[in-house]
């Protein structure tokens, strides 16, 4: 009798964590039955390179979610920068410069979203809701409404959505390296710490000296740089810029990152 | 209503934290429970109100056996509770939080507000509480807090009334005012469960005493067959000698000053200085003020007029951070919302402002981290089995330990302690004087709210108090005494 209350807890908790996981099983074994070459190995490399954007995105997103915080215009910020990059390079510039260029104004794009949040005291939801538009509307207003083409067939740029590195697509590495930093970032660096700080008590956090103002606009600028490269990497794979890109994308992030 | 506890049971997880409790409420009684931090005293209650579920035990309600499956039930039955830790919903007004989830409503569901504003109008009046019924409770300070929660517990006629330290944060003022109230409950047969630290009131106040340690009951007996000696011997199961250490003050230069300080409408005119070495109490009632100008003081709030010195150099503390750098930390009265993540572990919280000096290239150091974390768990003796447990399982006095510890770190030269010892033990209350000595000792200067006068005049060197928003007394150890902080801090001369 004295141990039920806490066992049953364990085991609420254990779903809790493990709940998704096993939905994603349930979900691997029915598709595969139903469809037999899911499993085969380069359907699982695609697969890999498909989930590649979208999961770069849901790492900026897990850092603003942490505080408390919402971006509802990383699809956007994706599809501004993506169409950015691509100007850019078909003006001639040196593709992976673009690229370079794209993920910093892909970073200032987010550090508007901050600003506004933190200094304009403005929602989260209603100010990237707010960007999410203004930056939907420059794109369509840059891009004229097309497709952006010709981009010419520099290897590196290529590679960089296209290409395979040890047999493995180079997006999924490039997922697979940010994962790992992010990851040690969140929970072995004063950024990390902060992060979940402010989240868990903001009041506490400020009392406790913590800038909450810089940090919160650090971790928007960050949803907004890792936006932009899977931007380019969208870019790099269709090796044109879609001014429709990354619609909706910003719901694939949200909901892993909870 | 008469209630026994017999033999109860409880553990959290691997943590037994009662073994085989007693405890017996008669009617009529005003019965007080004491106990170290940790102890177990809130979760004795809190299984008795169903918020809890005991793992053994009896619980005897007026001769039947009886367990209520929430609070809300066990208040349907007459047992109010006035948590140690304060509830209000910051968000919505006085009154909204004095009947949330008990509405008055006509019969077509409308709330009848002048009704409600009514009865919460003559509770506030018993009590002689001022708070206007339409602030935002968010605003009001946690004394103001805690007395709209004792009205709210107070407003449901309740045949008992469990008060969780209801004075942990309420000056000499409203203590009087709640001692009446107590004595008029108690002939009219209502029971009342008092936990509280603060010896002197349970003297005052109480009829019957029971003494708790380590999850168990050490005994129950009359409160004028026992001694303050007696019951501190029980509590921590070994002598303790003098409450207040002794203080051999070593003053040194100013380190911190205030000049001609306004902030419209909160305080005004303020100017005080507190030395290296130094303790400066800051005594006042409710209100006055002490609390907004500590505020201004860390950068939480901006001055109208006047400035701040430090080391004699003009300085402009625009936010927290600058205070911190500078070197002030600030404990606030308010642990819950302000002090601490209440997620995070000890550990987390701790090294919370110290995280640049615990990181090396640009890394956490874990062992930096865990060794000073450590070192104060021993040092303040927090009750936990380590530095990773969630600070929300705490108990309220070994939170604001956690509290405490967190500065320590920084290497402040000012400290400000916003009733330091709120909820804190005998026996932990001489551990953080001591740790305020000991940095008094290596030149922190210490500015201390506290609303505790033997408090006040135990450990501070000099005392400033506080009434309306003006310093309107300052006393030096030796010429201090109650009466005269009391004079000051109601306006007299
Ligand atoms: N929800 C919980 N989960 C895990 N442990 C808990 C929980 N609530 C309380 N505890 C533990 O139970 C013990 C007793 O806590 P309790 O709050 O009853 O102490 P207390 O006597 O009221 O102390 P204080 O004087 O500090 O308020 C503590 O060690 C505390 O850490
Ligand atoms: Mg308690």
């Amino acid at each position: 009798m004295k141990t039920t209350p806490a066992k049953v807890n364990h085991v609420d908790t254990i779903t809790q964590k493990l709940g998704p996981f096993l939905g994603l099983i349930i979900l691997v074994v029915i598709v595969s039955v139903l469809n037999p070459s899911f499993l085969e190995p380069l359907n699982l490399l695609n697969l890999l390179r498909q989930v590649a954007i979208n999961a770069l995105i849901a790492f900026g997103m897990t850092f603003v979610i942490l505080t408390g915080g919402i971006d509802l215009s990383v699809g956007a910020i994706l599809a501004l920068s993506s169409a950015l990059m691509a100007g850019m390079i078909v003006s001639g510039m040196d593709p992976m410069l673009a690229i370079l260029i794209g993920c910093l104004l892909g970073a200032v794009m987010g550090a508007i979203n901050g600003l506004l949040i933190t200094k304009g005291k403005m929602a989260p939801f209603i100010a990237t809701l707010a960007t999410m538009t203004i930056f939907r509307g420059l794109t369509l207003v840059y891009t004229d409404g097309n497709p952006i083409t010709g981009l010419g067939e520099n290897y590196l740029f290529q590679l960089f959505g296209r290409g395979y590195f040890l047999g493995i697509p180079v997006p999924a590495i490039t997922m697979m390296v940010s994962f790992a930093l992010f990851w040690v970032i969140l929970h072995k660096t004063p950024f990390g710490r902060k992060t979940y700080a402010i989240g868990g008590n903001e009041k506490a956090a400020i009392i406790s000296g913590i800038k909450v103002t810089k940090v919160k606009v650090m971790i928007y600028s960050l949803a907004g740089l890792l936006a932009a490269l899977a931007g380019a990497i969208l870019t790099s794979r269709l090796n044109s810029a879609q001014p429709t890109a990354g619609t909706s994308y910003e719901l694939d992030a949200i909901a892993p990152s909870y | 209503m008469h209630i026994q506890m017999n033999d109860i049971y409880k553990a959290f997880g691997a943590n037994q934290v009662l073994t085989g409790v007693h405890f017996d409420l008669k009617e009529g009684e005003v019965h007080a429970l004491m106990g170290e931090n940790g102890a177990g005293k809130s979760t004795m209650m809190n299984i008795l109100t169903g918020l809890h579920k005991r793992d053994s035990g009896k619980i005897v309600i007026d001769g039947e056996e009886r367990y209520f499956d929430n609070p809300k039930e066990a208040e349907k039955h007459g047992i109010a509770f006035i948590h140690q830790e304060l509830n209000v919903w910051p968000d919505m007004t006085v009154l909204d939080n004095l009947f949330i989830g008990k509405e008055l409503r006509s019969p077509f569901g409308l709330l009848k507000t002048k009704e409600m504003k009514a009865l919460a109008k003559k509770q506030f009046d018993k009590l002689a509480v001022t708070i206007p019924l339409e602030k935002e409770a968010g605003l009001c300070s946690v004394g103001e807090q805690q007395m709209i929660e004792i009205a709210k517990a107070l407003m449901t006629n309740a045949k008992v009334i469990i008060m969780d330290e209801p004075t942990a944060a309420l000056t000499e003022r409203e203590i009087e005012k709640l001692f009446n109230v107590i004595n008029a409950l108690r002939k009219e047969g209502v029971s009342i469960v008092y936990i509280s630290h603060r010896m002197e009131e349970i003297f005052a106040i109480c009829d019957r005493i029971t003494v708790m340690r380590d999850g168990k009951t050490v005994d129950t007996q009359m409160v004028s067959e026992t001694s303050f000696d007696e019951v501190v011997r029980k509590m921590v199961g070994r002598e303790l000698t003098d409450r207040y250490p002794e203080r051999n003050p070593n003053i040194g230069d100013t380190i911190l000053e205030v000049k001609n300080a306004t902030r419209q409408g909160v305080f005004e005119d303020v100017n005080f200085s507190v030395k290296s070495g130094e303790i400066v109490g800051v005594a006042g009632l409710m209100g006055a003020g002490r609390t907004e100008i500590m505020r201004a003081l860390f950068g939480l709030d901006q001055l109208d007029s006047g400035e701040i010195l430090i080391n004699g150099q003009k300085a402009s503390i625009k936010n927290p951070f600058e205070a911190v750098k500078r070197g002030i930390g600030f404990i606030t009265e308010d642990r819950k919302n302000e002090g601490l993540v209440l997620d995070f572990s000890i550990r987390e919280n701790m090294a919370l402002p110290n995280l640049t000096s615990f990181s090396k290239n640009g890394f956490i150091a874990y062992k930096t981290e865990t060794d000073f974390v450590d070192m104060l768990i021993k040092r303040l003796r927090i009750k936990t089995e380590s530095g990773e447990t969630s600070a929300k399982n705490l108990s309220g006095g070994n939170q604001q330990k956690v509290v405490i510890a967190k500065w320590v770190g920084i290497g402040p030269r000012v400290l400000i302690l916003d009733e330091p010892t709120r909820g804190v033990d005998v026996g932990a209350k001489r551990e953080i004087y001591q740790l305020m000595n000991e940095l008094t000792d290596r030149g922190v200067a210490i500015i201390m709210v506290s609303s505790e006068l033997p408090e006040v005049l135990g450990m501070s060197d000099r005392i400033l108090v506080v009434h309306e928003g003006k310093i309107s007394g300052e006393l030096l150890k030796n010429e201090a005494t109650q009466e005269k902080i009391m004079t000051y801090a109601t306006g007299g001369q």
